[in-house]
């Protein structure tokens, strides 16, 4: 569902399954944790096993690039799907989040 | 408009059942083969509509009945229908602005209208501040890709 790894100095969210309303939320507790307790310099959402994506996954990214913004670490978003990127276009979501797909 | 099929169903306002309403609507409306991308974007139309009605009509209180209408009509429209009788919307034009929100606390991003609109061919919005919301889309499918029957 979420794992999270940590790297030299970065902290991997590896997400799966449908991101929701119903889901959003225990995602970002679990982040949020990792990232007030490591302060890592750059956080990777890698959204390779995500299989779907609503507008609370632009309430998730936006969330953790403000909470970065706080702590002085920077954002990224890996491998989002067609779907997803069509979602976080709509939002300008790449304002926030470096957004790579290799 | 004359109606080919139909699918009706009310379930409660919990956030568990979002995932389901999304894909039982996706499962009725893949009888007219639609591509991925139109079935996409109608799951996500209706995610955020389900969504509002747990999040905004019943204050994720839990409690109240969404109902959801599916209907299958001539020249391959899906119409949807999704309704609650929760607190219903005061000012519908700022609701419906991008990125506004009445619930930024909750890390709503203020875009569910945004994607109802974007990803579907019409959206009506009806709402009475005390008697609920209704949600009515459209989408055509394969607007672009004629079947030749094979």
């Amino acid at each position: 569902m979420l794992e999270l790894k940590q790297e030299e100095n970065q902290l991997v969210a590896m997400l799966s399954g449908e991101i929701d309303h119903h889901r959003a939320r225990e995602i970002r507790e679990t982040i949020d944790f990792a990232v007030r307790e490591q302060l890592p310099p750059i956080v990777i959402l890698d959204f390779r096993n995500v299989t779907f994506m609503d507008s609370s996954g632009i309430g998730l990214i936006m969330g953790r690039a403000h909470l970065l913004e706080e702590t002085g670490g920077t954002l990224e978003v890996h491998h989002p799907s067609a779907q997803i990127r069509k979602v976080m276009r709509l939002s300008g979501a790449d304002r926030f989040a470096v957004i790579r797909n290799q | 408009m004359h109606t080919l099929n139909e699918l009706k169903c009310t379930f409660p306002a919990r956030s568990e059942n979002e995932s389901f309403a999304r894909t039982m609507v996706c499962a009725f409306a893949a009888q007219l083969d639609p591509t991925v991308e139109e079935l996409a974007d109608l799951r996500t139309a209706v995610s955020e509509a389900v969504t509002n009605c747990i999040v905004h009509g019943y204050r994720d209180s839990g409690t109240g009945t969404v109902a959801v209408t599916v209907r299958l009509l001539p020249q391959h429209m899906i119409y949807v229908r999704i309704a609650d009788k929760g607190c219903g919307i005061d000012d519908i034009g700022q609701a419906m602005q991008p990125l506004w929100s009445s619930a930024p606390a909750e890390e709503r991003a203020g875009l569910g209208f945004t994607v109802m609109q974007s990803f579907t061919d019409s959206l009506t919005v009806r709402s009475r501040s005390g008697c609920g919301t209704t949600v009515i889309m459209r989408k055509k499918m394969q607007q672009g890709a004629p079947h030749d029957g094979c």
